[in-house]
């Protein structure tokens, strides 16, 4: 019998409304509602005063790299760079080497979370066949095989009848389908948001109207198959107006939104700092004030970071050339409590609601609540520390943050797995 | 006043100042061009690497002369013979050029931002000599330059970038350092070439061609890229040259004392009439001419050269 008692905290979880400060009680893995006094006398104390306890960050966008790109990220390092940023559930998308299109590799995968991961991973699957966007993946067998969702992130599938069938078919696993919302014809060789700043940097634009474009197709498909269709990271203002009206109507389509789409704008690009570069690109302040408008009303239902690892000498290229994404899981909480609680008057429950419960919603995963016998999936964070983020320092293999060395407000403390504790003072415990 | 850069990478950053510095000091050597001995010994014993990695004739030409006429040692690259074609990245290629002890080094690159990466890198001065779509530095120092010796001061002056503009690094330059120097500029090509973004760098944005032309003092074309032609960007030449080609009758419309400016390579018969290309108005050998002055005084002023021991070198 193993015990928990965490005292004084600011308690906030959502999903049972509760928002106030007290003690949680952990006994074998799961919380409880009181200690007997046998197990307060074994209990690990841990005091939270002054901090707050949230259910453990849910985060249904991230790359771990896992199978065959670990120079950038391993299973072993992700997961600890995501218990370091208060995570203690997180999604993998599916386009390692090989793509992840098989049971095999599913398996392979679990296997290697199973060995190496500290918080709990959970992987998706390929919608097509080597992610090539031609012919549906075994959808089947990779539910089977343990997936919460399938996508082909990064590579949109073009294909309006085969997104069509891949909906139809998904829907019969209840498995909710995530699309990186991308038209390529309108975005060839594009390096950043098409505006102003690309005019001046010479670059080539991302328009908005690639991703509007999709959204609107996956609007229109999951209207008529009533299959769960995931818009990620929206970055467009019209994209939200689309999924504002669609959800008004009752489709079953959600969205989510990444820290540095509602922190950064097309703006910070001035110096082709490949930091900045990522898919869908910073876009302008209208764009961002809209995204975050979209999470205040709820059109947009959660927050995910897009964590996309690379090497140094991947990223310090020439801006056209090198790779697209940046860090999120270890400075998520900072930059988001900053954005939505600082500078926009958001409640602080609200914020950790999009990173808790209604994540995990979309995946169907009962993760992101401190009820009673809930798995004890636990954030202790201090929404005032200020600290300096160092990214080489950090628990991610790579470095590729635009926060680098910057001093950020909101520190997680201590990070809690099935009442084990995961992270604590800095450290993986 | 004295030259504090040792790299030269857009002409956005520069002050109306050093741009007029730049000016002033290529009329000191295009006066040495025309003499007998067309060589100062500026830059003796030093080494300039033109890495080129982008196909260039005019350009490169230019600067491996200028840097010949001041008396530097002149190497060059381009993209057949480097090492990128075997993978190597662009901070390799340059850090190895560098631990050779060069003096300097020219770059040329498709990708917009390159020369403004070496710069951070590197220890030695860059000139950019061309980064992708974004600037051309030296191109558009040597338009205004010539620009100049037409008309003198600039201001309130109409100047008409035609053609590809979206995809032009010698628009963005000549865009900066004419807004800089008071001049009108408009831009005017096909709305697919011509984005309404160019108004935030202070210009006219105009699709139609007859009001943009009417009075103008200058006409600068561009090349159309028939390697886009397949693109969606425009129909087809044939429909660009009828829409917004220069012939003789849209070039009656221009100021009756205006240049015809052109920073090659020409197309003759798509953006301009061949005859307008020969014809009196057109200055587009004075250019090429004007280049190498541009380039002389960008090598010397970034390689340390000071203005004011100018007149004693090349006495």
């Amino acid at each position: 019998m193993s015990s928990l008692w965490i005292q004084n905290a600011r308690v906030i979880d959502p999903a049972s409304k509760r928002d106030a400060v007290g003690d949680l009680f952990v006994v074998n893995g799961k919380l409880v509602s009181a200690l007997s006094e046998a197990d307060q006398k074994r209990a690990k104390i841990i005091d939270a005063r002054g901090l707050v306890a949230c259910p453990g960050l849910v985060d249904v966008h991230v790359h771990f790299r896992e199978p065959g790109q670990t120079h950038k990220e391993t299973i072993a390092t992700g997961s600890r760079a995501a218990a370091a940023g208060g995570f203690t559930t997180i999604v993998c998308m599916p386009n390692t080497t090989p793509p992840a299109d098989n049971a095999g590799t599913i398996q392979s995968i679990k296997d290697a979370v199973a060995r190496d991961s500290v918080v709990k991973v959970f992987p998706t699957g390929c919608i097509t066949s080597q992610l090539k966007g031609e012919a549906l993946a075994p959808i089947g067998s990779l539910k089977r095989a343990g997936v919460v969702a399938i996508t082909d992130d990064g590579n949109c599938v073009q294909a309006n009848e085969l997104m069509r069938r891949a909906a139809e078919y998904a829907k019969m696993f209840n498995l909710p389908i995530m699309d990186h919302c991308q038209d390529h014809s309108m975005t060839h060789g594009a390096a950043m948001n098409e505006g102003v700043v690309s005019t001046r940097l010479g670059l080539r634009g991302w328009p908005n109207a690639a991703e509007d474009v999709i959204v609107s197709r996956n609007v229109i498909l999951a209207t008529y198959t009533g299959a769960h269709i995931h818009m990620q990271h929206i970055s467009s203002r019209n994209a939200v107006e689309i999924l504002r009206r669609a959800k008004s109507r009752g489709v079953p389509v959600s969205a989510e939104a990444t820290p540095h789409h509602i922190a950064l704008t097309e703006d910070a690009l001035v110096g082709y700092d490949t930091n900045l570069k990522m898919n869908p690109p910073l876009r302008t302040e209208a764009d961002r004030r809209e995204l975050i408008e979209g999470l205040r009303d709820g059109t947009l239902d959660c927050i995910a970071t897009d964590h996309a690892p690379h090497t140094n000498y991947e990223k310090d290229k020439e801006f056209d050339v090198a790779p697209n994404g940046i860090l999120g899981l270890e400075t998520a909480l900072a930059i988001t409590l900053d954005v939505l609680v600082r500078q926009n008057g958001f409640a602080l429950s609200h914020v950790i609601d999009l990173m808790t419960r209604r994540p995990a919603k979309i995946v169907n995963l009962p993760s992101g609540t401190l009820a009673e016998g809930a798995a004890a999936d636990i954030c202790l964070f201090d929404p005032e520390e200020k600290w300096v983020y160092d990214a080489i320092a950090g628990h991610s293999k790579s470095s590729n943050s635009p926060w680098h060395r910057q001093t950020l407000t909101g520190r997680v403390k201590t990070t809690i797995v099935d009442g084990r504790v995961v992270f604590e003072n800095g450290k993986i415990v | 006043m004295s030259w504090n850069r040792q790299h030269l990478i857009t002409l956005e950053e520069l002050s109306l100042a050093e741009i007029e510095q730049i000016h002033n000091t290529a009329a000191v050597f295009k006066g040495v061009l025309t003499r007998k001995g067309p060589k100062v010994p500026a830059l003796v014993g030093k080494t300039v690497v033109n890495l080129f990695l982008e196909p260039s004739t005019r350009t490169r030409t230019g600067f491996d002369m200028a840097a010949k006429r001041l008396s530097a040692d002149v190497i060059s690259f381009d993209a057949a013979s480097s090492s990128t074609t075997k993978g190597e990245t662009l901070r390799d290629t340059a850090e190895n050029i560098q631990a050779l002890n060069v003096d300097m080094i020219v770059i040329r690159h498709a990708a917009a931002g390159a020369a403004h990466y070496l710069s951070k890198i590197l220890r030695i001065p860059v000139v950019n000599a061309g980064d992708g779509a974004h600037e051309h530095p030296t191109q558009g120092l040597l338009d205004t330059f010539t620009m100049k010796e037409h008309f003198g001061d600039m201001r309130g002056r109409k100047v008409v970038i035609l053609g590809d503009i979206l995809f032009s690094r010698v628009a963005r330059s000549n865009i900066h350092a004419l807004t800089k120097m008071g001049a009108a500029v408009t831009l005017v090509g096909p709305s697919t070439l011509v984005p309404q973004h160019f108004t935030a760098m202070d210009v006219t944005v105009s699709y139609d061609l007859k009001s943009a032309l009417a009075d103008a003092e200058v006409v600068m074309l561009l090349r159309i890229q028939h390697e886009r032609q397949n693109s969606s960007l425009f129909p087809s030449l044939g429909e660009y040259t009828g829409m917004f080609g220069l012939n003789k009758t849209r070039a009656s419309w221009l100021n009756p004392k205006a240049i015809i400016m052109h920073p090659g390579p020409i197309n003759r018969g798509v953006e301009i009439d061949s005859d307008l290309t020969d014809g009196p108005h057109s200055v587009i050998l004075e250019q090429v001419t004007n280049g190498l002055a541009v380039r002389m005084a960008v090598l010397y002023l970034c390689s340390g050269g000071q203005p004011e021991k100018l007149n004693a070198l090349i006495a």
